[in-house]
């Protein structure tokens, strides 16, 4: 079984995996960072959402193989004790009923208020709507992100 | 271990509803006298053991030296709020300090808590007294302590946010100092709770006590177990429904790497006399299991297996105690043939519609009709597709099985596994996760069933995951149907009579003492079931999902043909329905029922909308409550109409966290609205036509109402439900706004294709 060395949340890791393996599969059965989630399989749910280099990506359709030195990031390394302004802005807004998909928002989240610090309606659907959340908390999403970008632009 | 005080045998559930012995109290508040809470309000574990000073002042509540208050949760959490709302009714009455309060998932306990379901809207309503009890009594052993400590009569004594004062002396202590002497007392034969009046933290807003650890991607979820030496499972069922294996070769996948066994196996025994929730239509598969959850999805895709289609049989059921025979039909349905069926069966062509309810003479009424106002309805087959798939962790290596994931109702399922391993009840423990969505689909566990079995087989602890695939192709669907509906409009544009005529497979949705009954001289319903091979089951607010889409659609149209308003239709049966009903068994309250109408007329200012503005009403009553909503739309592109703003109200009785009901009812009323326009599962030749995300379309960001905008009917009655509630009654008012917007009606759903269309 092939060697990868994988940066996550900052640190390195040696894992021995099939080289077809998806990233989600290696963070959750491999390291144990379970905060990450398994939806569908078919990237059309968003619950895997991780940061690639700072962009959200769906790990379950991201061989381990194709990881290479890119810096991955996971919901549990998205901020030291979850005072990241979009976790911030979950808490505010209560948005949470379930909360299984939410690691996965929260990272969509995040990337894109990393790239565009403002968003209108427009951007926000845009880049959330691969995001499934059968509680329907959309409503809820949608406001924490408008008020985490104002945090995100006063940081 | 201390004596429990009084410790009760758990009377029967005749007497379990008739616990609530309320007498008005001296000085405000309701004197409670115990019955069948009596084993949980005594229950302590050994206070003195725990090293961290944890003391049980009953199964509900421990109090910490520190201070720290856990909130021991008895029903299990899928997003209704539960670790939240339950908190909040111990901790009104235990009088304590909110911020000091954690929340606790009960284990699986019957001995100690009653009706650990989440299912029909029903924890909040069922749990209110029984948690409100819990929480006084321990106040009042707190304030005995202190009374007894001070030597001070307790009814010198007050209580504020966690603290017992004597203002006399100006002594006080705090409810963290007192616990280990409170937890050695007896427990009250009979205590004062609150009056409504007098809450503080029930009717407030308070954030999810989980919020944090959700945020942060804390393992809460049964897919987050991970135990050293767990290997990972999964299982491969008949691509169809209808079919069963025949054959599978298991030695060729337990050649593949990292697999640890393949093997055939019955979930149930083929003698087994099921539950009414032991529902699964593969009791027999191959279980797969390995080292990683990758392995075995790689050995899960290559597995050869042969199946064949199965023959007609009964089988006998166990219907919450009295047998059912329930016809289990051969062959390979296909959606097609399902509308056939339903369509011959409204049209009288093939038989099965049987009388539920007459009122008058219906058809002398129709005979005489100047007018006559007929419909009909459809509704496809719904797949509950919780966000985390179905998956149970099971250890059952030892004498005592452990196990441990998502579910709805460990009541019943304790027993089916009981019996499968042929063990006692007693040796099974079930740890309940948090479950990743229910949506009713979760109160069929027959994969916990599966994970133990597979196991005791393998001699390890196991995961059982399904895979997306698994879970949508294996599924309890919410079954497909059609209803007729008939009105009767006299010469005078009076509505004479009303027939309602429902059809199912495998059962109908027709609630035949329900609104419009009794409120209509002239009134018959009748319902058929055609059997069917597909398994089905609860899902959000059953039968009322589509029993209020057809309902209050028809309503719609029956205004439009009286040229009325359709909230002046409503409200004018109502009127008729409170003041001079016809029948004596009408289920709702006819006055509560037009409140919500009452009230969303204002709140959306509907009477003031714009003639131009395209507006939709609907309203119902289901699980104890009433729910109306009101949809207005932009419908300048009418091929693509938007949502501008839904109006929603409540009345569910006391509201007991107004953050998370606002949230359920928002998220009720969007998952509605997807539901409406794109939910649908279809069959051809038994095998479901969709599989996963990419062709099962769910409601995404960028489909959402402008605005949503909640209330609720100010009440003192006691909380009745609210997770189902608003469910229902948004496809009508969206239908409503959407004739309105398009000019068409919509009488099959979803409604996404048919408006796309033009």
């Amino acid at each position: 079984m092939p060697r990868f060395t994988l940066t996550v949340n900052n640190q390195s890791h040696q894992v021995d995996v099939d080289a077809d393996t998806p990233l989600l599969w290696v963070l959750r059965d491999e390291l144990g960072l379970v905060g990450t989630k398994f939806g569908c399989g078919v990237a059309m749910c968003g619950a895997c959402t991780v940061h690639v280099n700072g962009s959200a990506m769906r790990s379950c359709q991201l061989p381990v193989s194709a990881v290479g030195e890119n810096a991955i990031t996971t919901i549990e390394g998205l901020s030291e004790n979850g005072e990241h302004p979009v976790q911030k802005a979950w808490l505010e807004h209560d948005v949470a009923q379930c909360g299984y998909c939410q690691s996965g928002q929260i990272m969509s989240a995040a990337a894109l208020l990393a790239q565009n610090p403002n968003p209108d309606d427009k951007a926000i659907e845009a880049s959330m709507s691969g995001n499934i959340c059968r509680c329907a908390t959309y409503y809820r999403i949608k406001a924490a992100i408008k008020s985490a970008s104002i945090d995100v632009v006063n940081v | 271990m201390k004596t429990p005080h009084s410790t009760q045998t758990l009377p029967t559930s005749l007497g379990r509803r008739r616990f609530l012995q309320a007498t008005a109290a001296t000085g405000g508040g309701l004197m409670i006298n115990f019955s069948w809470l009596g084993a949980a309000l005594a229950a302590r574990s050994d206070a003195d053991s725990l090293p961290d000073k944890l003391f049980s002042l009953n199964a509900y509540i421990h109090i910490a030296s520190s201070g720290t208050i856990t909130a021991i949760v008895p029903n299990p959490e899928f997003g209704q709020n539960l670790m939240t709302s339950m908190p909040m009714i111990l901790t009104e009455e235990l009088d304590a300090d909110w911020q000091s309060v954690v929340a606790e998932q009960a284990p699986y306990d019957p001995a100690l808590y009653e009706r650990q379901f989440s299912g029909g809207s029903q924890s909040i309503r069922r749990a209110w007294s029984g948690l409100r009890m819990a929480g006084a009594a321990a106040r009042h052993m707190l304030m005995q302590a202190a009374a007894g400590s001070w030597n001070v009569p307790i009814a010198s004594l007050t209580t504020h946010q966690g603290i017992v004062k004597h203002a006399a002396s100006g002594k006080q202590a705090t409810y963290g100092e007192l616990a280990s002497l409170a937890a050695t007392l007896p427990v009250p034969e009979s205590v004062a709770v609150k009056s409504v009046d007098d809450f503080s933290l029930i009717g407030s807003a308070k954030k999810n006590l989980v919020g944090q650890e959700i945020v942060t991607g804390k393992p809460l979820f049964g897919m987050d177990t991970q135990v050293d030496g767990m290997l990972i499972a999964m299982i491969v069922h008949a691509p169809a429904f209808g079919q069963t294996l025949v054959s599978a070769d298991t030695d060729a996948i337990k050649a593949m790497p990292g697999i640890r066994d393949a093997f055939v196996f019955d979930a149930l025994e083929p003698d087994y006399t099921k539950n009414y929730f032991d529902v699964t239509a593969f009791p027999t598969m191959v279980a797969i299991v390995g080292d990683s959850t990758w392995q075995v999805m790689k050995a899960k895709k290559a597995l050869n297996a042969k199946w064949k289609t199965f023959d007609g049989y009964e089988e006998t059921i166990d219907r919450f105690g009295s047998p059912a025979v329930i016809k289990v039909p051969g062959g390979l349905e296909s959606t097609s043939g399902h509308k056939q069926a339903m369509a011959d069966v409204l049209s009288g062509k093939r038989e099965g519609l049987r009388e539920l309810r007459r009122d008058g003479d219906p058809e002398a009424a129709f005979a005489n009709a100047a007018r006559i106002v007929e419909s009909t309805y459809y509704a496809p087959y719904l797949a509950h597709n919780t966000m985390e798939p179905m998956n149970f962790f099971a250890d059952a290596t030892g004498e005592v099985v452990n196990v441990s994931g998502p579910l709805q109702g460990p009541i019943f399922i304790r027993q089916t596994l009981a019996e499968r391993l042929n063990i006692s009840p007693d040796n099974i423990n079930i740890d309940m996760k948090r479950m990743g969505g229910g949506f009713g689909r979760r109160a069929y566990s027959h994969y916990l069933v599966e994970a133990a079995v597979i196991s005791k087989k393998v001699n390890k602890p196991v995961k059982l995951i399904y895979t997306r695939e698994d879970d949508m192709t294996m599924g309890i669907y919410r079954p497909t149907y059609s209803v007729k509906l008939r009105a009767a409009l006299n010469e005078q544009n009076e509505l004479t009579a009303y027939q309602v005529s429902g059809v199912g497979v495998p059962e109908h949705c027709v609630h035949e003492h329900r609104f419009p009954a009794g409120a209509i001289d002239n009134y018959l319903a009748e319902g058929a079931e055609i059997d069917s091979n597909i398994t089905v089951g609860a899902f959000r607010a059953p039968r009322s999902n589509f029993m209020a889409m057809a309902e209050q659609a028809f309503l719609d149209e029956v205004a439009e043909a009286m040229g009325q308003d359709p909230i002046d239709l409503r409200l004018s049966l109502l009127k008729r329905a409170q003041q001079n009903p016809v029948g004596s068994n009408n289920d709702y309250d006819a006055a509560r029922y037009a409140g919500v109408l009452q009230q969303v007329r204002e709140t959306s200012g509907w009477d003031n909308l714009q003639a131009t503005s395209k507006k939709g009403v609907a309203a119902y009553y289901c699980h104890n409550s009433y729910a109306a909503h009101v949809v207005t739309l932009d419908a300048e592109d009418q091929r693509n109409p938007k949502i501008d703003n839904v109006f929603s109200v409540l009345d569910c009785g006391i509201v007991v966290n107004t953050e998370g009901a606002v949230n359920m009812v928002e998220g009720a009323v969007i998952d509605g609205i997807g539901n409406a326009m794109y939910g649908e599962m279809t069959f051809t030749d038994g095998k479901p036509d969709k599989q996963n995300f990419d062709r099962y379309r769910m409601i995404r960001m960028n489909e959402l109402p402008k605005n949503i905008s909640v209330s609720f009917v100010q009440s003192d009655t006691d909380p009745t439900g609210l997770g189902e509630p608003p469910f229902p009654p948004i496809f009508p008012a969206l239908a409503n706004a959407l004739y309105q917007g398009t000019g068409k009606r919509l009488y099959e759903q979803p409604f996404a294709p048919q408006i796309a269309k033009g």
